[in-house]
């Protein structure tokens, strides 16, 4: 008898919830691997709990005591025996100290050593590693600046209009565009004050602004023996309030210049590659970068994780992201060269949210009452959700992700139109109408993308979906009008109903919630 | 039967038999729709609708609001209010305009800031509670302007949909 393979470890811990963490135990029950879920007051009933092999309760709904709680999830890892932990993303995924802890303690970390964490964590000095790495940054400030005459200094040389950015900064945060050397004084203030508010670290430094760039972005896989290499670009420019909300691959851009493309993703391949080696960079990885309109691609900053996004790369190259992951984690090889990854056909992905197009895009947490979700041909849902679970409202509002592959873009975005019309989502409000107002916009259809793109698209439309068929107003009166009156169907209840009255059985609903 | 509805802020009058080809008639700012539609209850909550041929799904749930319920039809969303014109009291749903407002919790959420106190005059779109939920955090606005009465929650209070935030008379 054959004897079946060691796994790669004996107990992995998932310190994550929703979406993610069901991917990453999928990917562990893929490996044989037996999964460990964590879980607050509020995800007691999540989908990730219950499909763990064990789950360990790690505190209160409010993430700075659970899932941000190093001690409480290194303390679930020993309790559980696990000897690996995947941080999945957000959270504690990119905190260099949460690596140094699971190093001391024991644990494998899944994911990159804590000294290139560190290294691509604080943005000017990811610059710095990037462009000693030979990576093209945007033109700017080599470190913080000292105030706000240096700022003006760097932004003479420069050329305006620049952005001042917060140092310790993401998501937005501490971001001001200075358009002449009248306004920078005032946006250096401000710029500051607010990075302080939002990362407890004042410190700016300033970049020329690229007007109206592609964010693409490279992912890379490297082992921890030294071998390196890249799958290719995703794009992810169209983002409201700095948010990423649909990713592809390969970018529009690129395919669009069938030689120069594929020229312009090995160099930005290697670019991305160059900076993650300076870093001392292992495990999976995403290089960012600015595009301008003439092709020019700038040093953004490095990811030092999964990305959400992540499925895109794996629909058009065919590689597991995670299960590299855990096998790189574990000390092999990655037996992957260069010239085996290939790209086939396109991907795309929507973001799904419990957020309300409607209503500025409000979130809408709560019971869903009922759920289905898509499927078919080239769909592939991620998905954190099942009918009957409250949403709770103390996490972001990622939901799923619903991902089409076919093999060119119209295609892709036609499955994805498809797949979005079967999704059905009842109890919560999700953004669902809004991705398909986008797909169905023209300048989205052509690949023409920027960062800019949805704030437009949103200024130009007011969110709203491509208009709605009167005839469809006309069913809704009449099934809201039949489902107000109708006697409750004889399934819903063991006895007849005492009267028509709707509110009522609304209301044992909400008693019920 | 006979009812009127409210959808987008639209009122219709529907008029219908119940059979199993059902007759109706919607009449709605002036246009005036007449059809038989097969209408089949697949499940709590969700119907095929046959109407000229076509095949619809739609689905009914609560709405944002007690007083109305939530119905999709394909993937479109509609809010729809359902009343008796028996009950019906012509321009009762015209309290934004005058008299008592009630600023309601569209969502569940925790309260972090007020931005007004009571005995505030308040301008159209004025923010006055800004609740957090889901990372976000939301400024709830004034639909119209007015004199703030009550403000029944503090920083930090756990509000539930539908939960009275602030009252402006």
């Amino acid at each position: 008898m054959e004897s079946t393979p060691r796994p790669l470890f004996r107990k992995v811990l998932v310190a994550n919830r929703g979406e993610i963490a069901v991917r990453i135990i999928r990917a562990l029950r893929d490996l044989a691997i037996p999964s460990v879920a964590v879980f607050s007051d509020v995800d007691r009933a999540s989908l990730h709990v219950r499909l763990a092999d064990e789950a360990v309760h790690i505190g209160p709904a409010p993430s700075s005591q659970s899932y941000l709680n190093v001690a409480a999830v290194l303390d679930a890892a020993r309790r559980s025996g696990a000897e690996a932990i995947h941080p999945g993303y957000g959270f504690l995924s990119e905190n260099a100290d949460f690596v140094d802890a699971c190093d001391a303690a024991g644990l494998v970390f899944i994911g990159p050593p804590a000294v290139a964490v560190r290294a691509m964590g604080e943005k000017t000095q990811a610059r710095r590693v990037a462009r000693q790495a030979g990576a093209p940054v945007v033109p700017g400030s080599d470190g913080p600046l000292e105030s706000a005459a240096e700022a003006a200094r760097v932004a003479a040389s420069i050329g305006y209009p620049v952005m001042l950015k917060a140092a310790a900064g993401g998501g937005g945060k501490g971001m001001r565009r200075v358009d002449s050397p009248a306004g920078i004084d005032a946006a250096f203030r401000d710029a500051s004050s607010e990075a302080e508010r939002s990362f407890s670290s004042g410190a700016v430094y300033v970049e020329k602004l690229i007007v109206n760039p592609r964010h693409i972005e490279i992912q890379i896989l490297g082992d921890r023996h030294g071998h390196m290499i890249h799958l290719g670009e995703r794009e992810c420019s169209l983002q409201r309030r700095h948010q990423k909300v649909i990713e592809e691959s390969p970018s529009p851009l690129l395919a669009s210049l069938p030689d120069a493309g594929a020229e312009m993703r090995a160099a930005m391949g290697e670019a991305a590659i160059a900076a993650a080696r300076a870093a001392g960079y292992s495990n999976a990885g995403t290089v960012e970068f600015l595009v301008d309109n003439h092709g020019n691609f700038y040093f953004l900053e490095m990811n030092t994780r999964l990305q959400v996004e992540h499925p895109v790369t794996e629909l058009v190259t065919g590689v597991d992201l995670v299960a590299w992951q855990l096998r790189i984690a574990a000390g092999q090889p990655l037996t992957l060269a260069q010239h085996d990854i290939a790209w086939r056909g396109w991907a795309i992905e929507c973001r799904v949210c419990a957020e309300d197009p409607d209503q500025n895009f409000l979130p809408s947490p709560g019971l869903i009452r009922r759920l289905e979700q898509p499927a078919g041909p080239g769909i592939r849902v991620d998905s954190g959700i099942y009918a009957g679970w409250n949403v709770p409202m103390d996490y972001d509002p990622l939901l799923a992700k619903l991902i089409a592959w076919a093999p060119d873009r119209n295609l892709a975005v036609d499955r994805l139109l498809r797949a979005l019309g079967e999704y059905r989502i009842q109890g919560i409000r999700a953004n669902l109408g809004f991705f398909r107002g986008v797909l169905a916009d023209k300048a989205f259809r052509r690949g023409d993308l920027h960062t800019g793109f949805i704030g437009e698209y949103l200024d130009r439309t007011g969110g709203r979906e491509v208009p709605v068929p009167p005839d469809y107003e006309v069913v809704a009166a009449l099934v809201a009008a039949i489902a107000a009156t109708a006697a409750p169907h004889p399934a819903d209840s063991g006895h007849p109903p005492a009267s028509a009255n709707p509110w009522r059985s609304q209301g044992r609903n909400q008693l019920l919630r | 039967m006979k009812r009127i509805l409210e959808i987008n802020g639209r009122s219709i009058d529907l008029e219908w038999t119940n059979s199993d080809s059902i007759a109706f008639r919607h009449h709605s700012a002036g246009t005036v729709t007449e059809g038989q539609a097969s209408v089949l209850r697949l499940d709590d909550g969700v119907y095929s609708v046959l109407w000229n041929g076509r095949s619809y799904e739609a689905r009914v749930s609560p709405g944002s609001a007690p007083s109305l319920l939530a119905v999709q039809v394909h993937s479109a969303h509609f809010e729809v209010a359902v009343r008796d014109p028996r009950e019906y009291v012509p321009g009762g749903g015209d309290a934004l305009a005058h008299g008592h407002f009630e600023l309601k919790a569209p969502m569940p959420g925790k309260v972090i800031r007020l931005l007004v106190q009571v005995g505030d005059h308040v301008q159209q779109g004025q923010g006055l509670v800004v609740v957090e939920a889901m990372k976000m955090q939301n400024e709830m606005r004034a639909p119209r302007a007015g004199v703030v009465t009550a403000i029944p929650v503090q920083p930090g209070d756990a509000v539930g949909a539908g939960q009275v935030l602030a009252v402006i008379d």
